[in-house]
């Protein structure tokens, strides 16, 4: 069975859940699926239908790559953790100094995201560096 | 009677170049049809030659369209084959900025141990069941080739 048999259940649900840019291409045995997810919601689905097909990922025969889109107008994301606080740090790396906390369920002002993994923020206190975007959800 | 003559003979001719233009269309679309690659479709009238179907690239139709106007009797070529759209080429990390990204994406995740070469992440050590989803997340929005996951599940 090809890799696109596999899982055609997850292209399937990519195309019909709106994903736009989608690209499938297969390379060294690999498949790989690229694409923009309108919510988190949409996103969070299609790795409950992966994790279908592949149980706990194990196979490591596929790269899914599927970001949620932000309008450039949005100004503010809310802390997602999944309980503790969130490191503000001086620049974008975990080995960077940490200058500040955001706390769980916080909602703080995006500055920049030019970088698409850490996101520069400024907290309530005025605070201000960079927390890593996937700890981050953008508000509409 | 002199009318007559004419109009028959008219008619007798005009059949004859109709009759004689005919097969000869066919014979040259299937003489073409026969010398270009699978997928393009040949279709000749009055000598004029149209190229339809899908081909890899842009030397492939210009290639047909060659082979097309090489064939005797033929008087003009309409190319109308597309390139097929290439997809955009898979983009894998560098090691180095990789290997920087797992420890950020990973940090949360005490218990899990990442190695990354030649752009394939391995995953060892164990993890709870729940964490697994947003942990697989974190990691394949870093442009690894692979992601070898050897944990273990709680």
């Amino acid at each position: 069975m090809s890799l696109q048999d596999k899982y055609s259940a997850l292209t399937d649900a990519a195309t019909a859940a709106g994903i736009t840019d989608l690209a499938v291409r297969e390379q060294d045995g690999i498949l790989y699926i690229d694409g923009t997810a309108a919510d988190g919601a949409t996103k969070d689905h299609l790795w409950e239908v992966y994790n279908q097909i592949d149980p706990n990922f194990t196979s490591g025969d596929l790269v899914l790559n599927v970001n949620v889109a932000i309008d450039a107008a949005v100004t503010h994301a809310k802390v997602v953790t999944e309980s503790s606080n969130l490191n503000i740090r001086k620049g974008p790396g975990t080995d960077q100094p940490i200058v500040g906390k955001a706390a769980h369920g916080e909602i703080i002002t995006l500055v920049n995201r030019s970088n698409d993994l850490w996101w520069l923020v400024r907290t309530n206190d005025g605070e201000e560096g960079y927390c890593y975007a996937q700890y981050l959800e953008a508000q509409a | 009677m002199k009318t007559t003559k004419l109009l028959m003979s008219t008619v007798i001719a005009a059949t004859l170049f109709l009759a004689s233009c005919k097969p000869k269309d066919a014979a040259i679309q299937a003489a073409i049809q026969a010398k270009e690659a699978a997928g393009i479709t040949v279709a000749v009238t009055k000598g004029d030659v149209t190229l339809t179907g899908e081909v890899d690239d842009e030397a492939t139709k210009a290639k047909a369209e060659e082979i097309a106007k090489a064939e005797k009797g033929v008087k003009s070529v309409i190319n109308n084959l597309t390139v097929k759209p290439v997809a955009a080429p898979v983009v894998i990390a560098d090691d180095s900025a990789l290997i920087k990204n797992v420890a950020d994406a990973t940090k949360d995740f005490p218990t899990v141990k990442a190695e990354v070469k030649d752009g394939v992440i391995v995953l060892t050590g164990e993890l709870k069941k729940a964490s697994l989803i947003t942990l697989m997340q974190h990691l394949s929005a870093l442009k690894p080739k692979k992601i070898d996951n050897k944990l273990t599940i709680k």
